[in-house]
């Protein structure tokens, strides 16, 4: 189970406080799913990095009774330098998993092939994104976390990133934020809308897509 | 409940010793590459400057005091335990802000990045000690050491000096770009005063009272003594030294956990 608790997150700016996240709670279980709504400054990606552990709340837990990802796709844990498989073998290394085992997925899934021996700084954007993106495959997860907006490639990828998650992991657990609501009706069972720092929580995904179409733009403050 | 607290302990240390070593291994490359010579410039570039300041003192004759100190083991000795206490503190002023983006994987905390580029440094800096004194013991231009163990002994505590100052530096400059700006010139003006160049023994008597307040000046005296014996008369107290690094190496891992905790995007 993942959970969380009262969260709340402010960060230092140079006008003062600002208060992204007000009293953040819900709870997660494996084989569950929640789409997270939120228009752009909503403090989804905040969310997100303490959801992975990256950053600490200022106030209120996160409790992780299950191994939970770190954001799909995201490229930055790359050393430019290094080549696609010493990166591999780096994340491996970390998550104790024997590279040799993964490494035909991640050559099967990346399409790099003699790249993957290349230094990451000569890929492209959907280059990074794709090897990241097999990375965070090769890992087993209970529960993962999707922030639309690192994974950009073309359309086939998506779907392959789509049949990967939600039918060959579906046991498992998402949380998958977006700002655009007609993915979250489309792989999500459960729905919430991220506004103005609160979580607003509604009984069917139908009703929070309803409320997000009338939340406009997050103005900056 | 106890059993259960050392089998998570334990996991706990497996852990962190498979982390840091991945960590290991990614600066060692990033930092070095695989061209050329690849990772053996992790020693290779310390040799370098060894040698440099070694030939520069010998012409310069720093020593020549006719007190049967040979010039060569003096700049190697000295130059070796600059090495040793300043690159792994320099080397760890951007750690934490470098390697952010590796905290979204859980298990990596910001001490196991400052410790990997430590480890690098310490490592750099003993093999191109311990290589030049053999190459130079081989050719006869140093004599063996008097005692092993006090060199031995010596480099160890500049060791724990030198990893303790990183970690203080490394959450320092996480809390504030000023200890980085800092850190330069203070590094700069500590390495005269580091008893690098000259044993305690031949300054005027305040200055010693003064010198010996630096920490690494007893490591290097205790180096000195293994090496020279009882031709040169060391200054050194290694309860003090011990104490001082004691209490950075606590402070330091104090502030580097806060420094970690404090990480944002």
């Amino acid at each position: 189970m993942l959970a969380l608790e009262k969260i709340c997150k402010s960060y230092d700016t140079r006008h003062g406080r600002r208060q992204i996240l007000k009293n953040i709670s819900f709870t997660l279980e494996r084989g569950q799913n929640i789409g997270i709504l939120g228009r752009n400054g909503s403090g989804k990606s905040t969310l997100i990095r303490l959801i992975s552990g990256a950053e600490r709340p200022t106030s209120g837990r996160i409790r992780r009774g299950m191994r939970v990802s770190w954001p799909l796709a995201f490229a930055g844990t790359f050393a430019h330098n290094l080549t696609g498989l010493d990166n591999l073998k780096f994340i491996c290394r970390i998550y104790d998993v024997d590279h040799k085992k993964v490494l035909p997925f991640v050559e099967e899934f990346t399409e790099l092939g003699e790249q993957l021996r290349e230094p990451v700084q000569h890929y492209s954007h959907g280059m990074s994104a794709r090897l990241a993106f097999a990375l965070s495959m090769a890992i087993e997860f209970d529960c993962f976390l999707i922030d639309e907006a690192l994974v950009v490639g073309d359309a086939r990828f998506h779907a392959r990133c789509l049949d990967q998650l939600f039918n060959k992991r579906k046991d498992r657990a998402f949380i998958y934020v977006t700002h655009n609501a007609q993915h979250i009706t489309e792989h999500c069972s459960n729905a919430v809308v991220l506004h103005e720092g609160e979580l607003w929580q509604f009984p069917t995904v139908d009703a929070a897509f309803e409320f997000y179409m009338t939340v406009p733009m997050a103005t900056s403050r | 409940m106890a059993e259960a607290t050392n089998c998570s302990l334990a996991i706990g240390f497996a852990t962190q010793c498979r982390v840091l070593h991945a960590l290991f291994l990614r600066e060692l490359v990033t930092r070095f590459g695989r061209d050329n010579l690849g990772v053996l410039w992790l020693v290779g570039e310390p040799m370098l400057f060894t040698l440099g300041v070694t030939l520069l003192w010998s012409f310069a004759g720093l020593a020549h005091r006719g007190n049967g100190i040979p010039i060569v083991a003096f700049a190697v000795t000295g130059y070796s335990s600059v090495l040793l206490w300043r690159n792994a503190a320099t080397h760890c002023t951007y750690a934490i802000e470098v390697n952010r983006p590796l905290m979204f994987h859980r298990s990596v905390q910001a001490i196991d990045v400052c410790l990997a580029r430590i480890a690098l440094e310490v490592i750099g800096a003993t093999g191109s000690f311990a290589f030049l004194s053999f190459f130079f013991v081989y050719f006869g231009l140093m004599p063996m050491p008097d005692n092993m163990a006090d060199v031995v002994g010596g480099w160890l505590m500049l060791a724990w000096f030198g990893t303790s100052l990183a970690l203080l530096i490394g959450a320092g400059c996480a809390f504030s770009d000023l200890v980085h700006r800092l850190w330069q010139p203070v590094s700069y003006i500590m390495f005269p005063m580091s008893g690098a160049a000259f044993m305690v023994e031949w300054l005027p008597k305040q200055l010693q009272e003064i010198v010996l307040y630096l920490p690494m000046v007893h490591g290097v005296e205790l180096l000195r003594h293994g090496y020279f014996g009882n031709v040169v008369k060391a200054h050194y107290d290694m309860t003090y030294m011990s104490g001082c690094c004691l209490v950075i190496t606590l402070l330091a891992v104090y502030l580097v956990r806060i420094a970690g905790h404090k990480i944002e995007f």
